[in-house]
C-alpha cells in the first residue's frame, strides 16, 4: 500500500538570467533540492525553516502552483508532477492551501458568498438554494456567523478574513491541507484560535496537514512531526516533541535554542547557542553540508560531501555526520 | 530620578469613522540604564506610544491631546521643534521594524552614519567616518572598512538591522526605543540582535524601551514589563511578576494562549472576540466585553491603575477590590 | 480550567447575531461615498453629464440650425437687436432675413450720414421704415451667443460642436480602453515572449510622433468623422496598455490568484472573475483623464483644418474660427473656449476625485 502523499527526490530549481536583449543563463537557485518525505493520511507535518530556506516553494510545489524541476509527488498513489495542466487542474479540489497574508489571499471585488461558492462549484453546479445552505454551513464550521456572507473581505479583521480562507480552502472538500504560515500574520491571542480551528478541522475531517512556519513553539504544539529545512533540504525530520526536546542536527539545535520562552526562570536557564552569520544565498550554496560555514561543530569532512537523510535513532532522521559524536 | 517621565500621555487620531482613542492616558517611569518592554497587540497603541514622545506623530490626523513626557527636564511633548531635534537621534534614538523602510536606499550607509555625529556633534567628516567604521565593528560587521561605503540593499536583513542599531547608537543617546526590532527578522537571526543590543547597552549604560507583542522577547530581555491593550496600560511589573503573579486577567489571558507553554493534545486557550474599536467611547474596562471575569461593573465604572504590591500595578476593578487571587491558577495552564 | 468555546466574533460594527443577513458594503460603493464626499469631483461630475445633456438636447430648442447662414447678419454680437428686412422678390412674395443693427448703415450706403443715423435710431425705438424695396421693422428675435461671420446662430454652433467634440472624446477613449485592456492584460497575464513582443510595439508605438501619425492618416484617407475617432483612440492606447500590464503582472503574485488557480478554475475566470475587476479602477481613473486628452488632440486637429469638414462644427473648429477673427469679434472665441475648458476642466476633478475615491491610500484621509 502506497503513502498518502509522497514526495520522492522533489528538485524545484529557477534558472536566473541576467542581462535583458542576450539573455544568459547565470545559474540556478535550488529553492526545493532534493527533499524525500511521506505522509500518512491524517497526520499534521510541521515544516520548519528561516525565510529563504524554500518552504514556502516546496508548498507551491507540492500544490503544482509550481511545476517540480525533478522528482515527484505522489498524492495516494498518483504521480502529479507527470499530469498535464488539464489534468492537474481536474486534481486541484483534492489539495488546497491556506494562506500567510489573509489581507492578501481573499480577491477584494468578491463577497464571501461569492469567493466561497466559486470554490464549492469547484465540485459540479448546485442548485441556489443547496448552495447557499452549504456556504452557511461551512461559515459555521470556522466559526464566522452564516448571515455575514454578503459582506466582503475588507469589512472583516484580519482573524475573520483568515477564517474565510479556511472555509475556502475546505469548500472543495480536499484531502490535504497546506497552511503555508497560516497565522505568521495575526496577533496572539487571534493565532490561538486559529490553531485551535485548524486542529479541530483536521480531527474532524480526517484531513492531512502539512503545516508551514518560522515559530518553532506553535509547530511543535500543532504537529505530529516536524521536518526542518535549511537552503532547500532537509536537515532533519522526527516526531515533534523529540525534534524540539532533543535537537539531533546542530541546526535544529540552534533554532531551538533561539526562541525566548516566555517564562523568565525556564528563559533564564535557556542554553542559547548563536549561530553566526546569516543564512549563505541559495544561488552559491555552500559545498558539502549547506549548513557548514555556520555550524559549530564542523570539521573537514563536512565541507566534502553532502549528508544524507538517515536513520539515527528510531522514527528519527537528521543529515548529519557528526550526530553520533556531539 | 528617573531619566524619562511620561505622565497621562493621550494621543487620538481624528479620521473619517471617528475619533481613535489610539494612546488614553499613558503614564511610565525610565531609571538610567534599566530596560523597560511595552507589550501589546497590533493596536494596541504601544508604537504611538513612544512615536507621539518623538514627536514623529503625523498631525493630522494624530493629535496629542494632553500629558507630559519629561526628559532631563524637558516636556518633550510642549517644548520647540528646533529643542526636540536636539534631542531625538542625540540623546534618545530609535530603531524601527523594517530596517530596509527607515535607511534610505539612495544614500551610502556611511553618509547616514555620520549625518548624526555632523549635525549634532561638529566634528569633521573624517574623524566621523573613523567613528562610523568603529560603530559598525562594535555590532559585528567585518569589515567595516569596505562595508561602509555599501548601499543598504547590499546588507543582508540581519546585516541591516545591525546597520541600524550602530546609527542609532552612534551617537552614545541615553534613551533607545526599539520597536519590534527583531520582528521580521528569522530566530537565528533574532538572537543574535538581541544579544548585540543587550551587550551595547551594557557597554554604553543605555536605556532601552522595548516594543514587541513577543512575550518570549520580553522574558529574555526586559527588567520591567507595560502591559498595553485597547490604548491603555493595563498591568505594570518586574519581568518575573508579570510572569509570576499576573494581576490583570488580559495578561493572564495573552500567557495562556502561547502555544509554547502548552501541552499538546489540549486546546490553546483562547480570548474570544476581538479588540474593541477604538473609535467608539469604551466606557469601563476595554477588556470587559472579552473577560472571563467581567462582572456589570467592569463595564459601566472607570478604571484606573492602582498599585497592588510594590511596583505592581494593575487596571482591574475586580482584582483591585480583592476579588481575584490566583489569575494564573484560575486560568489553568 | 475554564475553556472558552470558539465564540463567532460577530462583524466589527454590527455586532448583531440576528438571523437576517448582513449586506456588505462593495468597495464600488465605497469608492461612490468616498466621491459624493468630495465636492468639487461630484460638481465636476453634475456639470459634465449637464453639458452633455445640454449638448445632446439644446440644438433641438435654440430655434435655429448650425448650418443655416443669413449673410447678411454677417457676425453680429451677442444679444444685439435683430432687424427683419421684408421684401418682395420678382414673383411678388415677401422675403424675409435679418440684419443686424450695426450693420443697417451699410444698406443705405448713398444717403447722408445724419439721416442714416436717424433711421437707424427710429428702427431701435420699434418703429418701421420702408423704402421702395424693403420694409425695415424690429424683431424679438434674439441670438443669445451672437452670430458667426457667416450669420449662423453662435450658441447651436458651440452645442452642436460639443456634441462632435465628446463624442470624439468617448468613441476614441472607448476605442484606447478596449486595445489597451485587452493588449496589457495580454501582456501581463501570458508574460514571456508574448509580452516582450507586445511590449516592443507599444515601445515602437511611442517612440513614433503620434500627431503626425494622426495627420497622416487624415491626409491619407480624408476627412472623416469615424477615421478621425479610429484615428485617435489607436494612438491612445499605448498608456493604458501600459498600465494594466503592470496591474496585472503585480496582480498575477497576489496571493488570492494563486488560491484561484488552486481552486482549479479556468483561465478565463481566472482574468474575467479575479484580475479583471481589480484593475478597473485604475484603468476608469485613466479613461476620465484620457477623454479630455482626446478632446484636446480633436481640437489641435482641427486647428489644423484636419477636424471634421464644413458645416459640420466642433470646438477645435469653433476655437479656429474664433481665433481668426478675434479682433473684430472676440466673442467667437470667447464662447467656444469657455465651453471647451469649462469642460476640460470638470474631467479632470472628476478624474481627480475618482483616484482618491479608489485608491483611499494615495490621498491622506
Amino acid at each position: 500500500m502506497s503513502r498518502f502523499l509522497e514526495l520522492n527526490e522533489l528538485k524545484t530549481y529557477f534558472p536566473i538570467f541576467l542581462g535583458t536583449v542576450f539573455r544568459r543563463a547565470a545559474g540556478t537557485v535550488k529553492a526545493v533540492d532534493g527533499i524525500q518525505l511521506d505522509l500518512e493520511k491524517g497526520e499534521i507535518l510541521g515544516l520548519v525553516g528561516e525565510s529563504g530556506c524554500g518552504k514556502s516553494t516546496l508548498a507551491r510545489t507540492v500544490m503544482q502552483l509550481i511545476r517540480n524541476t525533478g522528482g515527484a509527488v505522489y498524492l495516494e498513489g498518483r504521480n502529479l508532477s507527470e499530469l498535464n495542466p488539464r489534468q492537474v487542474r481536474a486534481e486541484r479540489p483534492n489539495f488546497q492551501m491556506i494562506f500567510q497574508d489573509p489581507y492578501a489571499s481573499l480577491n477584494p471585488r468578491m463577497t464571501v458568498h461569492d469567493a466561497l461558492a466559486e470554490a464549492i462549484q469547484t465540485r459540479g453546479k448546485l442548485r441556489k438554494a443547496v448552495l447557499t445552505q452549504k456556504i452557511a454551513e461551512l461559515l459555521t464550521t470556522v466559526g464566522l456567523p452564516p448571515n455575514q456572507m454578503r459582506r466582503y473581505p475588507h469589512e472583516f479583521s484580519g482573524g475573520q478574513r483568515q477564517r474565510i480562507a479556511i472555509a475556502r480552502a475546505l469548500a472543495p472538500e480536499p484531502k490535504l491541507i497546506i497552511a503555508d504560515e497560516p497565522v505568521s500574520a495575526l496577533d496572539v491571542s487571534i493565532q490561538s484560535q486559529i490553531i485551535n480551528l485548524l486542529l479541530r478541522l483536521c480531527r474532524e475531517r480526517q484531513l492531512t496537514m502539512i503545516f508551514i512556519s518560522h515559530d518553532i513553539s506553535v509547530v511543535k504544539y500543532i504537529s505530529d512531526r516536524i521536518a526542518v529545512m535549511y537552503l532547500g533540504r532537509l536537515m532533519e525530520i522526527g516526531p515533534a516533541a523529540a525534534v524540539v526536546e532533543t535537537p539531533l542536527h546542530p541546526y535544529t539545535r540552534a533554532l531551538v535554542s533561539a526562541v525566548p520562552i516566555p517564562d523568565p526562570i525556564r528563559e533564564r536557564a535557556r542554553q542559547r547557542i548563536i549561530l553566526q552569520g546569516d543564512p549563505p544565498s541559495p544561488l552559491d550554496p555552500p559545498s558539502g553540508c549547506v549548513f557548514h560555514p555556520r555550524c559549530p561543530y564542523v570539521k573537514e569532512a563536512c565541507k566534502r560531501a553532502r549528508p544524507a537523510l538517515e536513520e539515527k535513532l528510531p522514527q528519527r532522521r537528521a543529515a548529519c555526520i557528526r550526530i553520533g559524536e556531539i | 530620578m528617573p531619566l524619562l517621565s511620561v505622565e497621562n500621555l493621550r494621543t487620538y487620531f481624528y479620521t473619517r469613522a471617528g475619533v481613535v482613542r489610539a494612546v488614553d492616558d499613558v503614564s511610565f517611569l525610565l531609571e538610567p540604564g534599566e530596560t523597560l518592554g511595552i507589550v501589546g497587540e497590533s493596536g494596541s497603541g504601544k508604537s504611538v506610544t513612544c512615536y507621539s514622545i518623538l514627536g514623529l506623530i503625523p498631525q493630522p490626523p494624530g493629535r496629542i491631546m494632553g500629558g507630559r513626557a519629561i526628559f532631563d527636564g524637558v516636556d518633550l511633548l510642549g517644548c520647540d521643534k528646533e529643542r526636540l531635534r536636539l534631542i531625538r537621534g542625540k540623546r534618545i534614538s530609535m530603531i524601527f521594524q523594517d530596517p530596509m523602510t527607515s535607511l534610505n536606499p539612495y544614500l551610502r550607509v556611511s553618509e547616514q552614519l555620520i549625518e548624526p555625529l555632523l549635525v549634532h556633534e561638529k566634528i569633521s567628516r573624517r574623524k566621523a567616518l573613523d567613528q562610523a567604521v568603529t560603530s559598525l565593528e562594535e555590532v559585528g560587521i567585518q569589515d567595516a572598512g569596505r562595508r561602509l561605503h555599501f548601499y543598504p540593499h547590499e546588507f543582508s536583513g540581519g546585516m541591516r538591522q545591525r546597520v541600524m542599531i550602530a546609527m542609532a547608537l552612534i551617537s552614545r543617546p541615553e534613551v533607545l526605543i526599539a520597536d519590534e526590532p527583531t520582528t521580521a527578522l528569522d530566530v537565528t537571526v533574532q538572537a543574535q540582535i538581541l544579544e548585540l543590543i543587550k551587550r551595547r547597552q551594557r557597554d554604553l549604560g543605555t536605556a532601552v524601551i522595548f516594543i514587541t507583542h513577543d512575550l518570549g522577547v520580553i522574558a529574555a530581555f526586559c527588567r520591567e514589563v507595560y502591559v498595553m491593550y485597547a490604548g491603555r496600560i493595563v498591568e505594570s511589573a518586574a519581568t518575573g511578576e508579570i510572569f509570576a503573579r499576573p494581576m490583570h486577567p488580559y495578561n493572564a489571558a495573552l500567557q495562556q494562549s502561547i502555544p509554547a507553554l502548552h501541552q499538546k493534545g489540549k486546546p490553546l486557550f483562547t480570548i474570544p472576540g476581538l479588540p474593541p474599536d477604538l473609535s467608539k467611547p469604551l466606557p469601563g474596562c476595554p477588556f470587559s466585553p472579552r473577560c472571563t471575569y467581567a462582572e456589570p461593573k467592569c463595564r459601566e465604572q472607570a478604571v484606573t491603575l492602582q498599585t497592588m504590591a510594590e511596583r505592581h500595578q494593575t487596571a482591574c476593578l475586580r482584582y483591585q477590590a480583592g476579588e481575584l487571587n490566583d489569575l494564573r491558577a484560575a486560568v489553568g495552564v | 480550567m475554564s475553556q472558552t468555546a470558539i465564540s463567532f466574533p460577530g462583524a466589527r460594527d454590527t455586532g448583531t447575531h440576528a438571523e437576517e443577513a448582513v449586506a456588505g458594503t462593495s468597495l464600488w460603493r465605497d469608492a461612490w461615498y468616498r466621491l459624493q464626499r468630495n465636492k468639487l469631483a461630484l460638481s465636476g461630475l453634475v456639470f459634465f453629464l449637464a453639458m452633455t445633456l445640454a449638448c445632446g438636447l439644446g440644438p433641438l430648442f435654440t430655434g435655429y440650425t448650425y448650418e443655416r447662414t443669413e449673410l447678411s447678419l454677417k457676425a453680429s454680437a451677442p444679444l444685439q437687436p435683430i432687424i427683419e428686412r421684408v421684401g418682395a422678390r420678382k414673383a411678388g412674395e415677401p422675403r424675409r432675413d435679418g440684419i443686424a443693427l450695426s450693420t443697417l448703415e451699410d444698406e443705405f450706403l448713398d444717403k447722408p450720414e445724419a439721416d442714416r443715423q436717424a433711421i437707424a435710431g427710429k428702427i431701435a425705438h420699434g418703429d418701421t421704415y420702408r423704402d421702395s424695396r424693403y420694409t425695415y421693422q424690429l424683431t424679438s428675435r434674439r441670438h443669445l451667443f451672437g452670430t458667426d461671420a457667416l450669420g449662423r446662430d453662435l450658441l447651436t454652433r458651440v452645442l452642436v460642436g460639443g456634441r462632435i467634440s465628446l463624442a470624439v472624446g468617448f468613441a476614441a477613449t472607448l476605442v484606447s480602453v478596449i486595445i489597451g485592456v485587452l493588449w496589457g492584460a495580454v501582456a501581463g497575464f501570458a508574460g514571456g515572449k508574448v509580452d516582450l513582443v507586445l511590449m516592443r510595439v507599444v515601445d515602437v508605438l511611442y517612440a513614433l510622433p503620434f500627431t503626425v501619425i494622426v495627420i497622416l492618416l487624415m491626409v491619407t484617407f480624408g476627412r472623416n468623422f469615424i477615421l478621425l475617432f479610429v484615428a485617435i483612440g489607436a494612438v491612445e492606447w499605448l498608456t493604458m496598455a501600459r498600465i494594466v500590464r503592470g496591474q496585472i503582472i503585480s496582480l498575477k503574485h497576489q496571493e488570492f490568484v494563486e488560491a484561484a488557480v488552486s481552486l482549479g478554475l479556468s483561465e478565463r475566470r481566472i482574468i474575467l472573475r479575479h484580475l479583471i475587476p481589480n484593475v478597473l479602477g485604475p484603468v476608469i481613473i485613466y479613461t476620465t483623464l484620457t477623454v479630455p486628452d482626446v478632446m484636446l488632440l480633436e481640437a489641435v486637429l482641427s486647428f489644423l483644418g484636419l477636424g471634421v469638414p464644413p458645416p459640420m462644427s466642433s470646438w477645435g473648429a469653433l476655437l479656429d474660427d474664433g481665433a481668426r477673427t478675434m479682433e473684430t469679434s472676440l466673442w467667437l472665441l470667447l464662447f467656444p473656449a469657455l465651453f471647451f475648458s469649462s469642460t476640460l476642466f470638470s474631467l479632470n476633478f472628476l478624474g481627480d476625485g475618482l483616484r482618491d475615491a479608489l485608491d483611499p491610500q494615495s490621498s491622506k484621509d
